[in-house]
């Protein structure tokens, strides 16, 4: 009971991060239809702004922890949407009205760019980062096992509720969230009605990549270090997350999220740890057969 | 024709490589309502469209309070006050009556007049206020018409587009409709139709238009329109039941 206890939270930590990837995945196809391959890979550059910021605010002298986590993470998701954007820019408004598979090739194009940009001007050793946020609560003892929540696990859930109840007021509850939803449900029909598709496309991008930023922060936090290829695998897992819940679905990518972090969590711990991806891979496989749209998409209609 | 508040001047338009509107040319005065009708097929959505930017004119012009929009994104081409209710409505299904109106305010750009304007399209379709909370791929045909309506009307248009409300809907919708846009243009709202329920569009025309095959063939006031025999042949068969039991199409 303990242990199991023990690997729900870790779970749930996971599954934070995932979740918040996730979003951006989704967000993106319910918009213009298309998976956004580089997104994992703009994870990835947000937790590489993000250690670069910390440091260069320890060596600026901003030693009390909070206010430096405070200033990385607006420094992280500021500079991190400035990527999102200008990958949209570059390799997929051009492409807009091209044939459908097109931005797809770019995306795949993008993901390698910002792997080899990293990888070249960051070194391809993994970057270390010391543990900033430390200690934790001994939930309960049971023999010989303790339950721990630690500190950041407590950050990380709880930045995670936070930032998604802000991004869900901003979708559901104000005029920028509402184009949003017009131009995901009717591009054509949002333009008639004076929302500029182009511009809320743009925006799309940065609130995802906002988003992956702040999980790129609390990614670096949790495990404390990071690589030019975090992104890879990260971004497939998300992305997994994301058609998991439902692809365009903003719900369902956290629940995938979560999901799939619960279940990547509970195999290690109680199977091989070698296997968990086959693991999270095949619930994917097993969902889709039986949800062919997710855990809480809907069906494509196409309406007359 | 200086005074015309919309006017296209032989314009051409395509989708790709598919002509569809042949030098087509035609005004709007400020007050009036104008009436395009022809055969499914015709153009008429298309020629809606292009006053849009969607097809843009490949040749020709749009113009509009005098200024050349031919080549305004669309979105900036609604904000100058063109708000169309188009062809097979499209609601956003998924948000509620409210944010679908919400939405066609957007092009108003007055955030204080919101709440009168909501008093004013409630006045004239008073179900829609029943409906407010439901979501709008919930409604019925002839209530998604009159959103569609409602929702151009909340963007306070200079120039209110309709394209087919007739389409699909039971007599007795089609009649409430046309009634709403007469009140409408009582005060002083220009528009311009697009029907292929000629009898009703040309009755309620200040000036009609006939579309065949992508140019136009014949124009005249609504009246003169609907008393001309190549009209009545062609669209107008059995105009006379239909005059009283307009058949939904």
């Amino acid at each position: 009971m303990a242990y199991f206890l023990q690997q729900l939270i870790n779970g749930v930590t996971l599954g934070s991060i995932y979740g918040l990837i996730a979003i951006g995945y989704t967000m993106v196809y319910g918009i213009i239809g298309m998976i956004n391959f580089a997104h994992g890979d703009i994870f990835m550059v947000g937790a590489f702004i993000a250690l670069i910021a910390f440091l260069a605010l320890t060596a600026i002298g901003v030693t009390a922890i909070p206010l430096a986590l405070l200033l990385v993470l607006i420094i992280a998701i500021g500079l991190t949407s400035v990527w999102g954007w200008t990958v949209e820019r570059v390799a997929y408004r051009p492409l807009r009205e091209s044939f459908r598979l097109a931005p797809l090739i770019t995306a795949i194009g993008m993901s390698i760019v910002l792997q080899n940009f990293i990888q070249i001007a960051q070194g391809a050793r993994v970057k270390p980062l010391q543990p900033v946020i430390t200690g934790g609560y001994e939930l309960f003892k049971q023999g010989s096992f303790t339950v721990i929540v630690s500190n950041i696990q407590i950050l990380i859930v709880a930045t995670t509720v936070l930032v998604m109840g802000a991004f869900w007021l901003l979708i559901n509850r104000t005029a920028l969230g509402r184009s949003q939803r017009a131009c995901e449900q009717d591009r054509l029909m949002a333009a008639l009605s004076g929302v500029d598709v182009d511009r809320t496309i743009s925006l799309t991008f940065v609130l995802g990549a906002g988003l992956a930023a702040v999980a790129g922060l609390l990614y670096l936090l949790y495990y404390g270090v990071i690589d030019f290829f975090i992104g890879f695998i990260v971004g497939i897992k998300a992305f997994t997350a994301a058609v998991f819940g439902g692809i365009g679905s903003i719900p369902g990518a956290m629940l995938g999220g979560l999901v799939i972090g619960l279940i990547e969590t509970f195999w290690s711990a109680y199977f091989t740890i070698e296997y968990k991806d086959v693991a999270a891979f095949s619930m994917l496989a097993i969902v889709l057969i039986f949800f062919p749209t997710g855990l809480l998409g809907r069906p494509e209609v196409e309406k007359v | 024709m200086s005074a015309s508040l919309l006017a296209l001047e032989s314009v051409t338009a395509a989708y790709g490589r598919l002509p569809v509107l042949h030098d087509v040319s035609l005004q709007v005065r400020p007050g009036d309502i104008v009436s395009l009708i022809g055969a499914n097929g015709a153009g008429k959505s298309t020629t809606m469209m292009t006053i849009c930017g969607r097809p843009r004119a490949s040749r020709g012009r749009v113009l509009f309070d005098g200024a050349d929009i031919t080549r305004c994104p669309t979105h900036e081409i609604a904000r100058l006050g063109i708000c169309q209710a188009p062809e097979g409505r499209r609601i956003f299904g998924r948000m509620t009556v409210m944010e679908n109106l919400q939405m066609g305010a957007i092009v108003a750009n007055a955030p204080d007049g919101f709440e009168a304007d909501l008093a004013r399209v409630f006045a004239l379709f008073p179900r829609l206020k029943d409906r407010a909370s439901q979501r709008g791929g919930t409604l019925s045909g002839g209530e998604q018409q009159m959103l569609a309506i409602a929702r151009a009307l909340m963007g306070r248009p200079k120039l209110l587009l309709l394209d087919e409300p007739s389409l699909g809907l039971a007599p007795l919708v089609v009649k409430q409709i046309f009634e709403a846009i007469k009140a409408l243009n009582a005060d002083g709202l220009t528009v311009f139709l697009v029907e292929q329920n000629a009898y009703h569009a040309l009755k309620l025309a200040d000036r009609g238009y006939v579309m065949v095959n992508g140019r136009i063939t014949m124009t005249g006031t609504g009246a003169e329109l609907l008393a001309s025999e190549d009209v009545r042949s062609a669209y107008l068969d059995g105009a006379a039941s239909e005059a009283e039991e307009p058949v939904s199409s």
